[in-house]
């Protein structure tokens, strides 16, 4: 993800010079080094300081240009939030602030390092709208839409490098404020978006060899939320099962049995998200999402225990 | 309503607006004014309203549901550059400006007005610091040095404050310090100055300037004055003027 974000800033760089880089001394590697080289008044680093490189992308945003601040989820915007809420939403500027490490993905770097409710942080600042993209296909997408909008801030999570494309026979197509399918199915539809997709992809495909039709709807924008497919979706399923790496306050499970209760939807549903705990673990990626009851294994047998195996 | 904090302020607003920033062919200023300590903001409203940007109406409805100016600046409204209000934003937002008109090749300024107790904001120093190093040259940051802050006077909550100018020349920023109530010594050092790096203006003022049981009062640094007092600073606001 990291790595098609700097080839799609970069790209798109070339042919709109209002597009700037702000980084506080974390820099995705790769072609952002050809973007810095080939316009260095547009590459910005800031040092280890977070608050000032959110407040001059504001200022800078004011002044016509479309600032990318880019570090680490939790410092990108844990550290400077009051930055990201008044210079950036309370302004409506269009600023996108790229998160990399959403989630639990610095495994082996502690809680720190996890931003594990970074999607509720962003979706409570009005105005913000919150995209995260499942591989490096909907990076490329969204990154293009945060460089031509000009509504507000985006808050973009992303994971980290060497995530596999799983959108490409997407029947679909990707569209900032749209969940979409990747997969249609009659049964049971799971719902998941970031890098917990790849986990929903697994799962499901578990499900169909045991003769479940399986939808994967992919719910990328978590603000604005897509509510009328979800509501669409929870009225064409018997079962919905929600897999997301964020905490279970703010995320997408909650806000999906929203829906269903204001849809009166008819169908049961599976949440699955991080714990409400800070995990001392270290190791893998998926070792931490194992430790928080997030592994293929771990989601099948508790829906199992609901719906049955076959 | 914040009243003793504009005034201290009240003769850098008018030496920046009246005497500092460009104007174009049709007299409409062209530099940036950013009100870091946002709580300032009477002064910068009655500047506005003075030079045709707001109107009386404007004024007469401050912080009413009709009208548009509240407490502290918002942008949006005519002559507003920039949010603010939550201390030690304004710096690194006009920082940004800066930067952007820099690297479009404008000849554009910014100016920006910071409080002293506003200046213990660590995102003030992130922005002191970051400034020289991105060679901005087109930036005046004003410090409003009344010497109070919400609990007291700043020299003795934090007497290491000072001395000021020191510590932003050895962060790589020209600096000059001025009294603060004297609009031509304001014009001068800014001029003196120009446009050879960052200029961090010390001005020395005083809290509720122009009212004198404003003058140096902390209740003052919000209260707002009942009708016995409001008559009498109002007259003796005139006397100050004659």
């Amino acid at each position: 993800m990291r790595n098609r974000f700097a080839e799609t800033v970069y790209r798109l760089g070339q042919e709109d010079p209002r597009i700037c880089v702000i980084v506080a001394d974390i820099s995705p590697a790769g072609s952002i080094e050809k973007f810095r080289t080939e316009f260095p008044d547009r590459f910005i680093n800031t040092g280890v300081a977070e608050q000032v490189m959110i407040g001059m992308a504001a200022g800078m945003a004011q002044r016509g240009l479309r600032p990318f601040a880019y570090t680490i989820a939790t410092f990108a915007l844990y550290r400077p939030f009051e930055m990201v809420r008044n210079d950036l939403a309370y302004q409506s500027l269009p600023v996108t602030v790229v998160g990399i490490g959403g989630g639990v993905v610095y495994s082996t770097l502690g809680g720190t390092h996890h931003a594990q409710e970074d999607i509720a942080v962003a979706s409570a600042i009005p105005g913000m709208t919150v995209i995260s993209p499942c591989d490096p296909l909907e990076v490329e997408y969204a990154t293009e839409y945060c460089a031509t909008q000009s509504q507000g801030p985006v808050y973009l999570r992303l994971g980290k490098a060497g995530e596999p494309v799983l959108t490409e026979d997407a029947v679909e197509p990707f569209e900032v404020g749209k969940a979409r399918y990747i997969r249609r199915g009659r049964d049971i539809c799971i719902m998941s978006y970031g890098m917990t997709m790849k986990q929903a992809m697994d799962v499901g495909g578990e499900l169909e060899k045991q003769g479940h039709s399986v939808s994967i709807l992919c719910v990328h924008t978590l603000k604005p939320l897509d509510t009328a497919k979800i509501a669409e979706a929870l009225g064409d399923h018997d079962h919905v099962v929600i897999i997301e790496e964020t905490s279970p306050h703010g995320g997408l499970g909650g806000l999906v049995k929203q829906v269903a209760f204001d849809e009166k939807a008819d169908c049961e549903i599976h949440a699955f998200s991080l714990k409400d705990e800070f995990i001392h673990v270290y190791g893998s990626h998926q070792a931490l999402l194992a430790a928080h009851g997030l592994s293929t294994d771990a989601i099948l047998e508790k829906i199992h225990a609901r719906i049955g195996k076959d | 309503m914040h009243i003793a904090p504009a005034f201290s302020c009240l003769e850098i607003l008018d030496a920046v607006y009246y005497g500092l920033m460009a104007r174009d062919d049709t007299n409409a200023l062209q530099d940036i004014f950013v009100m870091s300590k946002g709580h300032g903001c009477m002064a910068q409203y009655a500047i506005l309203e003075d030079l045709g940007i707001l109107t009386p109406g404007d004024l007469e409805e401050y912080c009413t549901p009709d009208g548009m100016l509240g407490g502290h600046p918002d942008f949006g409204v005519p002559g507003i550059a920039a949010s603010t209000g939550s201390l030690g934003h304004g710096l690194s937002i006009s920082l940004g400006m800066a930067y952007a008109e820099k690297i479009a090749g404008t000849n554009r300024r910014v100016f920006a007005v910071i409080g002293d107790g506003e200046m213990q904001e660590g995102s003030i120093w992130e922005a002191i610091m970051l400034t020289p190093n991105l060679d901005v040259r087109n930036l005046v940051c004003f410090l409003d040095l009344n010497d109070f802050q919400g609990l007291g006077r700043t020299s003795e909550l934090h007497p290491h404050f000072y001395p000021v100018a020191q510590k932003l020349e050895a962060f790589g920023w020209q600096t000059a310090e001025v009294n603060g109530h004297d609009t031509e010594a304001i014009h001068e050092c800014v001029r003196a100055h120009s446009n050879t790096g960052p200029l961090f203006v010390v001005a020395r003022t005083v809290k509720g300037k122009g009212v004198d049981f404003m003058e140096n009062v902390p209740i003052w640094h919000y209260r707002s004055p009942n009708p016995e007092e409001y008559r009498y600073a109002m007259d003796n606001l005139s006397e100050v003027t004659e």
